[in-house]
C-alpha cells in the first residue's frame, strides 16, 4: 500500500483562482520538483495550481484545524521554516514538504480521577523533564505561541500560565515534529487547558443554566422531529438552511 | 598464565572517552583514593579506579558496568584525585557512549504514578539528563 | 537591598516553604527578594562532556535573561542544584569564547546584539548572608536566639564541589554552621557533612537513598543531633521525606531549611515558614525550645 500526501492530477485551475497569465510567477520545489506558481497564492493553492489533489494535509483552509503543517527551506537560507500551508503566500525558491501528521501518542488519563498535583503533567508526560530550553518549538510554531515557556510552566506546575500561554494551539505538531527531547508539546498543552478548566478556573454560572436546560429537555421535540423525519425533507431543510445570521437592514 | 603484550587495545574506546571528558585517562597511577572517598562504593559493581584501570586496557565491560549509572556526579572523586583527573567527566563520557547510540538507559513511559508523583522536579530532571540521550 | 533571585522549578513546588521562609527571613533583615521576570529550568546537572552545548542553552538562557533584559550583574540562586548548574555553564563560556559564541548563535543573537556576555555573576544565598550582610549583623538582630538546640548543619555536594564554584571549604565547610551559631544553636559537626545524599537516585533507585540517609542520619543522631539543617531542595526531599519512609530509622531527625530557623530566631509566623509542610514534623522539637512562645525561647539548660 501506498500512502500519498498528495497525488498529482494535472487539474490547472488558473481560471478558476483570479489571476492570469501577468501575475509574476515564482519558482518552488514540490518534494524537489521545480514549478513556477503565481505569487499571489498561498502553498496549498500553489500545489493545487501545480496540478496535485490534496487528499491528506488539508482540512478547514482557514488555520483552524491544524492539518497543513509544511516545513521549508529557502535557497539562500540555513534555516528550516515551518508554517501552514493554507496561511502562508508562497516565495521564490521554497523548497516546501508537508507534513499532515506528526506522531505523538496520547496519554491516557480520565478527567474525572486527576487531582491538581505539582507534578500532574509530569505524571502523564513526564518527557517534558527533558526539555533543554532550546526554543526550537517556539520557533517552530506557525502560531506564533511561546511554547518553550508552556511546556517550562507545566514543569513548574504552573497551569493557569502553561494554559493561558497555549491557548492558540491548533495541535499542527510541528514543534513536537523538531523537539531534540521528543516532548509532545501540543498534548501536553492539551491537558494543562484541561485541568486549568475543570481545577481551577472559576465555573461559568451561564454554562450551568444551560446544561440545566438542555437536561429538562427543551430540545427533545425538536430532535425527535429531525429523527424521525424522511431523507427529501432533512434534504430540504438542508438546501433551505441559514448558512450565516442575516441582518435585517 | 598472564602474557603480557605490546598490541594497542582494538577497541577505540579510550580514544573516545578521552575526547568527551576531556581528561587524561593515562595519568591515572590506580592509588584508589576515588573509590575510598565515592559514597555510592557499595551499589557498584567496578569501583571508580577499576573503570580507568579497565578502560586503559580497552575493555568495553565499562561501558556495561553498572558503576557508570550508580555515580550521581556528586564530584568527590574529581575533588580529592591527586592527579587531577575529573572521573565524573569520565562516567559521563561512558554514559554518553551508550546513550548516543539512541538507547536509553530508563524507559521514561513505563514510569509509575508513585515514581512521579510528589518528586522535586529537580530529582526528575537531573535523572533523565543521566539516563536518557 | 533589593535582590534579584532565580527560584527554579523545585522552589516553586516541593520547597515553596524554602521560598517562602527565605523572602520572609530577607525581608526582617530589610533585604528584598524579587523573582527574575522570566526564566526557564536551568538544566539540574551540568552537562560534563566537552562537545554537548545543547544542554548548555538551558543555563546560558536564563544568564542571558539576567543580563541583557533585567540589566543585572548578579542573580541569586536558592537551590543549589540551580547555583551549580549556572555557575558551572557561567564558567564553562567565560572561560571559553568560542563556545559563547556558538551558543548565542544557536539563540539568534550575539554579543552586540542580545547575546551573552558572561559579565553575570552567580551567587547563592548563603553567601549574601555571609559576605553581603554578615553573620555578625545577623546575630544582633536575633530576637529569639536558638539556645540549646543541636542542629547538624550538612552541606552535600552541590554547595561545595567542584571546588571551582564551591562557596565554601570542599572538605570541611563552615557557612551553615557558622550561620547556625549565629542564631544561637550549638552545631554538630560530623565529616558525612559532605556526602551526597543520593541525589536523582530517589527517582529510579531508592534503596540507593536508603543506604545513604541511614549514614547521614545515624551519625548525626550519634553525635546528639536533634535536626538537619540544610539548604538543596533535592537534599530535603530525601532527608524528610525518604527519611521518612525508610523504615529502619526507629527516631527520624527533623530536616530544616537554614531559611527556616533564620525565621525561627527571628521569631517569625509558623505559616509563614511553612513548618507545617514538612514530612517529619518538626514542630515539637521547636515548641520544646520554646518557639510561638513569645520571650520565653530558650531552652533552660543547666
Amino acid at each position: 500500500m501506498t500512502i500519498h500526501v498528495h497525488e498529482q492530477v494535472h487539474r490547472p485551475r488558473v481560471s478558476d483562482q483570479g489571476f492570469d497569465a501577468r501575475t509574476p510567477k515564482v519558482r518552488i520545489y514540490l518534494m524537489g520538483k521545480e514549478y513556477q506558481v503565481p505569487n499571489v497564492l498561498t502553498i496549498m493553492a500553489a500545489i493545487e495550481y501545480a496540478g496535485y489533489r490534496l487528499v491528506r494535509g488539508c482540512g478547514c483552509r482557514a488555520g483552524f484545524c491544524g492539518a497543513c503543517s509544511t516545513i521549508y527551506r529557502k535557497t539562500d537560507d540555513y534555516k528550516l521554516y515551518s508554517a501552514l500551508a493554507c496561511q502562508t503566500l508562497v516565495e521564490e525558491g521554497m523548497y516546501l514538504v508537508q507534513i499532515p501528521f506528526v506522531p505523538a501518542v496520547k496519554s491516557l488519563y480520565d478527567m474525572e480521577e486527576i487531582t491538581l498535583t505539582d507534578n500532574v503533567i509530569l505524571r502523564y508526560y513526564p518527557e517534558i523533564a527533558r526539555c533543554v530550553s532550546c526554543n526550537t518549538c517556539t520557533r517552530s510554531c506557525p502560531q506564533g505561541i511561546r511554547v518553550m515557556d508552556y511546556i517550562q510552566a507545566s514543569l513548574r506546575g504552573n497551569i493557569a500560565r502553561a494554559a493561558h500561554l497555549s491557548f492558540d494551539c491548533i495541535q499542527c505538531g510541528l514543534c513536537s515534529s523538531r523537539c531534540p527531547a521528543d516532548i509532545k508539546h501540543y498534548h501536553v498543552g492539551q491537558l494543562v487547558r484541561r485541568v486549568y478548566e475543570t481545577r481551577i478556573a472559576p465555573k461559568s454560572p451561564h454554562l450551568a443554566r444551560r446544561i440545566e436546560e438542555l437536561d429538562s429537555g427543551v430540545y427533545d421535540e425538536e430532535m425527535n422531529r429531525l429523527m424521525t423525519s424522511s431523507l427529501s425533507e432533512l434534504k430540504q431543510r438542508y438546501e433551505s438552511r441559514k448558512i450565516e445570521p442575516v441582518s435585517e437592514d | 598464565m598472564i602474557k603480557i603484550t605490546t598490541r594497542r587495545p582494538a577497541s577505540d574506546l579510550v580514544e573516545r572517552v578521552a575526547e568527551l571528558s576531556g581528561q587524561s585517562i593515562f595519568a591515572c597511577y590506580q592509588c584508589g583514593t576515588c573509590s575510598s572517598g565515592c559514597p555510592f562504593i557499595e551499589a557498584m559493581d567496578l569501583h571508580p579506579h577499576m573503570v580507568l584501570r579497565h578502560l586503559m586496557f580497552g575493555m568495553e565491560d565499562v561501558l556495561t558496568s553498572k558503576t557508570i549509572w550508580v555515580c550521581a556526579s556528586c564530584f568527590m572523586c574529581a575533588e580529592r584525585c591527586p592527579r587531577d583527573i575529573d572521573m565524573a567527566r569520565i562516567m559521563e563520557a561512558l554514559r554518553q557512549v551508550n546513550l548516543r547510540e539512541n538507547v536509553d538507559h530508563i524507559k521514561i513511559s513505563h514510569m509509575t504514578e508513585a515514581e512521579l508523583e510528589g518528586v522535586p522536579q529537580i530529582a526528575l530532571v537531573a535523572h533523565f539528563r543521566k539516563n536518557t540521550g | 537591598m533589593d535582590i534579584k533571585y532565580y527560584p527554579g522549578c523545585t522552589v516553586k513546588t516541593s520547597a515553596r516553604n524554602y521560598e517562602a521562609s527565605a523572602i520572609a527571613a530577607l525581608r526582617y533583615l530589610g533585604v528584598e527578594l524579587s523573582e527574575l521576570e522570566q526564566w526557564n529550568c536551568c538544566g539540574v546537572v551540568h552537562t560534563l562532556s566537552t562537545d554537548d552545548l545543547m544542554k548548555q542553552l538551558a543555563p546560558i538562557r536564563v544568564l542571558k535573561h539576567v543580563e541583557q533584559c533585567e540589566e543585572r550583574e548578579e542573580v541569586v540562586t536558592l537551590c543549589d542544584m540551580c547555583y551549580n548548574t549556572l555557575s558551572q555553564a557561567n564558567r564553562l563560556v567565560k572561560d571559553d569564547p568560542a563556545k559563547l559564541k556558538t551558543v548565542n548563535t544557536f539563540m539568534e543573537c550575539d554579543d552586540s546584539h542580545g547575546g551573552y556576555t558572561g559579565t553575570v555573576r552567580v551567587v547563592h544565598l548563603l553567601q549574601v548572608l555571609r559576605d553581603t550582610i554578615g553573620f555578625q549583623a545577623i546575630k544582633k538582630k536575633v530576637k529569639y536566639p536558638l539556645r540549646g538546640m543541636k542542629v547538624f548543619p550538612y552541606y552535600g555536594c552541590m554547595l561545595l564541589r567542584p571546588g571551582e564554584v564551591g562557596i565554601d571549604t570542599p572538605e570541611d565547610p563552615t557557612i551553615i554552621g557558622d550561620l547556625m551559631r549565629a542564631l544561637g544553636a550549638e552545631v554538630i559537626d560530623d565529616p558525612v557533612k559532605i556526602e551526597c545524599c543520593g541525589s536523582h537516585h530517589t527517582v529510579g533507585d531508592r534503596s540507593i537513598v536508603f543506604e545513604r540517609i541511614e549514614r547521614i542520619i545515624g551519625r548525626a543522631r550519634s553525635k546528639g543531633a536533634e535536626a538537619v539543617v540544610l539548604s538543596c531542595p533535592l537534599c530535603r526531599f530525601n532527608l524528610d521525606t525518604r527519611q521518612q519512609e525508610d523504615r529502619t530509622i526507629e527516631l527520624p531527625l527533623p530536616v530544616f531549611y537554614y531559611t527556616q530557623l533564620m525565621g525561627v530566631a527571628f521569631g517569625l509566623d509558623e505559616a509563614v515558614l511553612g513548618l507545617n509542610e514538612h514530612r517529619i514534623d518538626p514542630r515539637p522539637l521547636l515548641r520544646e525550645i520554646g518557639y510561638q512562645k513569645k520571650g520565653e525561647y530558650g531552652r533552660i539548660t543547666t
